[in-house]
């Protein structure tokens, strides 16, 4: 909050890669506020549990309505906002143990429901607020608290996972970027439909990504993030496909279905072609008089 | 003369006995009766034994009927399931095409599906067995022609040849009756009506108080005995603006309505027992938090899947404290259908007025049973609003121990975190000791603006002994009551439809009694035990079988109870 108490007891490690991320939604909130003239208090935000969820309490400057609910359920609450208040800019944010493990079972649903909200992954590859378990995408073999054989499951693959099924727009980034991150929101808020945005933000205490995803020539490790390549055209579903199944961690846009058509705008139509009858609670008990 | 029949439809389903015993219903109610109807059904599509009843009587009608008059036996596992239940002097109808042993005692026996067919109607069995009842008990024919007539004049080419083969089949089934020289006691004649009155089953009858208290949203997961809630509301709560979603869980659909609430909307969802078990963790969300909704639990058998198709009164103790943590959740459960109209709009004042859950706790036996009740007054119905914030208060959402104007978003300068971490007044997560208790606290104090005096039935409270039942147990308790009252027993009665909080007088009357008798569905004495932490002495009347009380076991049950505790009957 703008005036944090100051017994507030949260905080994210130095070097947190939420640090970037939650840079990177203030700066897509503030540029959305001036652009369509529309009030901040339009937008809700909805966290999950875990250290990414914290950002809903550790944006600076103008703040949005928040809600810091239960694990696993941030996509699920979200649909419930922007389903009753389509005038609203609903954001869900959380990590891959909220998004992926317990709450993976809300992305499916929304995606097919087409909810126009914007959903932001902060994906680490690790359970970091309880101190180092495996999560989905932590890398099969790895030796975490929880798996000290090395872990037995193969990764979750995210980004196939929302191709799957079905998510209409789908971007993919790191932490260390926020303005290209930012850059990434806005343009998810904007489409019409169901977004996520999947953004590699690394754990500097069980799982620090930075030198993988950045690379370092001196080691001979080659970079892991990417952009993705010019001509990649996102609208074109098995391009997507065949560029999330490469190795690596693409920066930028995978897919955007251009005939995307999000739900409220579904049901208006659907009301329209199917012309409602409506009738007043007097006329439903009339309908049962003896 | 009598004043009251009871008969019994059992067969396998897809025979039709549900539709013949609603159909009996309707005849009669039309014509002025009271009606009341009950059926059980197994969990699956076709198939299974069904049976279905109607009573109608020329008195209020306060339970589904201890013994039956009438019998109707489709086939032999029918008969020998429910012939213990006839009435001495009563008569089976059975369909000998099934089972060729013709039973012993007033018996008539037919094959009902020939009798159809030849009818021209193959479908027209259910009316062959409604003409032989009305037959049995001197009901006039025209009573069922005419609703006939109403009921399948649909504006299609066929209707005629329908209402002529039904017809036929009233006469047929009449005709056998009479060819049997059987009958039981005439139905005395219908009563005058008195004002507009309505047929009609408790789930409907929640959701159109619900929508008349104001609801703007809901959504909700198959669930049976809730599933007709939700198709309702998808069919009816359909004006500009209001939204019915069909969720992926029961988890989805409190997460939901948690956010459709904090979005300022009035919302509900319903459910039945597993339903609610994993809505504990989003219901603890939506107390810590203050989101005002609404979930309804039709109770049916439990635990786990338990008896889907059955009716109890056990997920009390869960609705009351669900899940986790420090909590107390407000109930209502109605204890009729007619209850279930202003109970759902209670139900929505209770949550805009504390900014919270509420339970409305009903059962099976209620939501799908038919009865006529008067016309509810809509003219008297008081629907509340959250009071909500202008920015007066900034994002001080959970300051003091009062209710705070409620920050709808979109509202500039209000702006908070609504939070199921402990929090300070503006939603930031803390976890101080003070804060913990300051907000703890708040929340409890909060119920205190659903404490009231105004909503309970009493008689005869000088008594020392009481019976206080809960939720749908009302109807037999209050049937066992008149007779009990009417043998010369000193006994008071109470009810209420809010179980928490309870309204205090009551809580202070029960509290001076020397015994206080709870007939309840379940086998710990779910509310005697919540009563007694408060200080009544209360013992429960139990019963776990799956279906509502008769009168008659609860008689003997306070009987025993009394003269256990004081070793003879209190005489008035």
């Amino acid at each position: 909050m703008s005036k944090r108490n100051p017994e507030y007891d949260f905080k994210w490690c130095p070097g947190c890669g939420d640090f970037g991320v939650v840079r990177a939604v203030e700066l897509a909130l503030a540029e959305r506020v001036n652009r369509l003239h529309e009030p901040i208090e339009n937008t809700a935000l909805i966290a999950g549990i875990g250290c990414s969820g914290n950002l809903v309490h550790l944006q600076e400057g103008p703040q949005p309505y928040g809600f810091h609910g239960i694990h696993g359920r941030a996509m699920a609450i979200a649909y419930g906002v922007k389903a009753s208040r389509p005038d609203l800019n609903v954001i869900a944010v959380g990590g891959d143990g909220d998004m992926l493990s317990i709450g993976a079972e809300h992305i499916g649903p929304q995606a097919k429901r087409n909810v126009d909200m914007t959903i932001v992954i902060m994906d680490n590859g690790i359970y970091g607020l309880t101190k180092g378990q495996a999560s989905p995408t932590t890398l099969g073999g790895v030796i975490t608290a929880t798996t000290p054989y090395g872990k037995l499951e193969d990764a979750l693959r995210p980004l196939e996972t929302y191709l799957a099924v079905g998510v209409s727009f789908i971007a993919s980034s790191v932490s260390s970027k926020p303005r290209e991150l930012a850059n990434l929101i806005t343009e998810a808020m904007d489409h019409p439909g169901f977004s996520i945005v999947h953004v590699q933000s690394p754990c500097t205490t069980y799982n620090d990504t930075y030198e993988a995803l950045k690379g370092n020539p001196a080691k001979g490790i080659d970079p892991m993030a990417h952009d993705v390549p010019t001509n990649h055209d996102p609208g074109d579903w098995n391009a997507a496909l065949a560029l999330v199944k490469q190795p690596g961690v693409p920066i930028g846009i995978i897919y955007k279905d251009p005939n995307s058509v999000p739900l409220h705008q579904r049901f208006t139509e659907a009301r329209e072609r199917v012309r409602v009858r409506t009738r007043s609670v007097e006329q439903m008990l009339s309908a049962l008089e003896i | 003369m009598g004043a009251d029949l009871v008969v019994r439809f059992a067969g396998e389903g897809g025979q039709g006995q549900v539709t013949a015993a609603e159909g009996l219903a309707q005849a009669a109610a039309r014509v002025g009766y009271h009606v009341q109807t009950f059926a059980t059904y197994p969990s699956q599509i076709e198939g299974g034994p069904v049976w279905a009843q109607a009573r109608i009587s020329t008195n209020e009608i306060l339970t589904q009927g201890d013994q039956l008059d009438i019998l109707v036996a489709l086939n032999r596992q029918a008969y020998e399931t429910h012939i213990s239940e006839l009435r001495d002097g009563g008569i089976v109808i059975y369909n000998s095409n099934d089972f060729d042993t013709a039973p012993p005692g007033n018996a008539i026996g037919f094959d009902v599906d020939q009798l159809a067919r030849d009818t021209g109607n193959p479908r027209a069995g259910n009316f062959i067995m409604i003409g032989s009842v009305a037959q049995l008990a001197s009901m006039p024919l025209q009573y069922f022609t005419e609703f006939v007539k109403e009921r399948f004049t649909r504006g299609r080419p066929n209707d005629q040849e329908i209402i002529d083969g039904n017809n036929k089949a009233i006469v047929v089934g009449a005709e056998k009756a009479t060819e049997s020289g059987y009958s039981v006691e005439a139905l005395d004649e219908p009563p005058a009506k008195t004002g507009k009155r309505i047929l009609a089953q408790g789930n409907n009858l929640l959701c159109m108080g619900a929508i008349a208290g104001g609801l703007e949203v809901f959504y909700g997961y198959p669930i049976s005995p809730a599933t007709t809630i939700l198709v309702f509301m998808e069919n009816n709560l359909n004006q500009e603006g209001q939204f019915v979603g069909q969720t992926s869980s029961e988890i989805e659909s409190i997460a939901a309505i948690i956010g459709a609430g904090y979005s300022g909307r009035k919302v509900m969802t319903s459910t039945a027992g597993p339903g609610l078990s994993l809505m504990h963790e989003g219901l603890g969300l939506a107390w810590i938090s203050e989101i005002p909704l609404v979930v309804i639990d039709v109770q049916r058998g439990g635990p786990a899947t338990g008896l889907p198709t059955k009716t109890e009164q056990s997920d009390l103790l869960s609705a009351l404290s669900p899940g986790h943590g420090d909590m107390r959740l407000p109930v209502i459960a109605p204890g009729s259908v007619a209850d279930c109209f202003p109970a759902a709009i209670h139900a929505l004042n209770w949550a805009e007025r504390y900014q919270g859950p509420v339970m409305l706790l009903t059962e099976m036996s209620i939501a799908e049973r038919n009865e006529d009740i008067a016309m509810p007054d809509l003219s008297a119905i008081q629907v509340e609003s959250r009071v909500k914030s202008t920015g007066e208060i900034g994002n001080r959402r959970y300051a003091g121990r009062e209710i705070s104007p409620f920050p709808v978003p979109g509202t500039v300068g209000a702006a908070y975190v609504a939070n199921g971490s402990e929090h300070d007044e503006q939603g930031d997560t803390t976890h101080m000791p003070q804060v913990h208790v300051d907000q703890t606290e708040r929340r409890f104090s909060k119920l205190k603006l659903l404490e009231t005096d105004s909503y309970y039935d009493s008689e005869n409270t000088s008594a020392s002994v009481a019976i206080l039942p809960w939720g749908g147990s009302k109807g037999p308790a209050r049937s066992a009551y008149n007779r009990l009252r009417v043998d010369g027993l000193d006994l008071a009665w109470y009810f209420t439809m809010f179980i928490h909080p309870m309204p205090p007088k009551l809580i202070e009357e029960l509290q001076a009694k020397d015994l206080v008798i709870v007939p309840e569905l379940n086998y710990l004495g779910q509310f005697s035990s919540v009563l007694r932490a408060m200080g009544i002495n209360a013992h429960s009347i139990t019963q776990y079988t799956g279906l509502p009380f008769k009168e008659g076991y609860l008689v003997e049950q306070v009987q025993e109870m009394i003269a256990a505790q004081s070793g003879k009957l209190v005489r008035a």
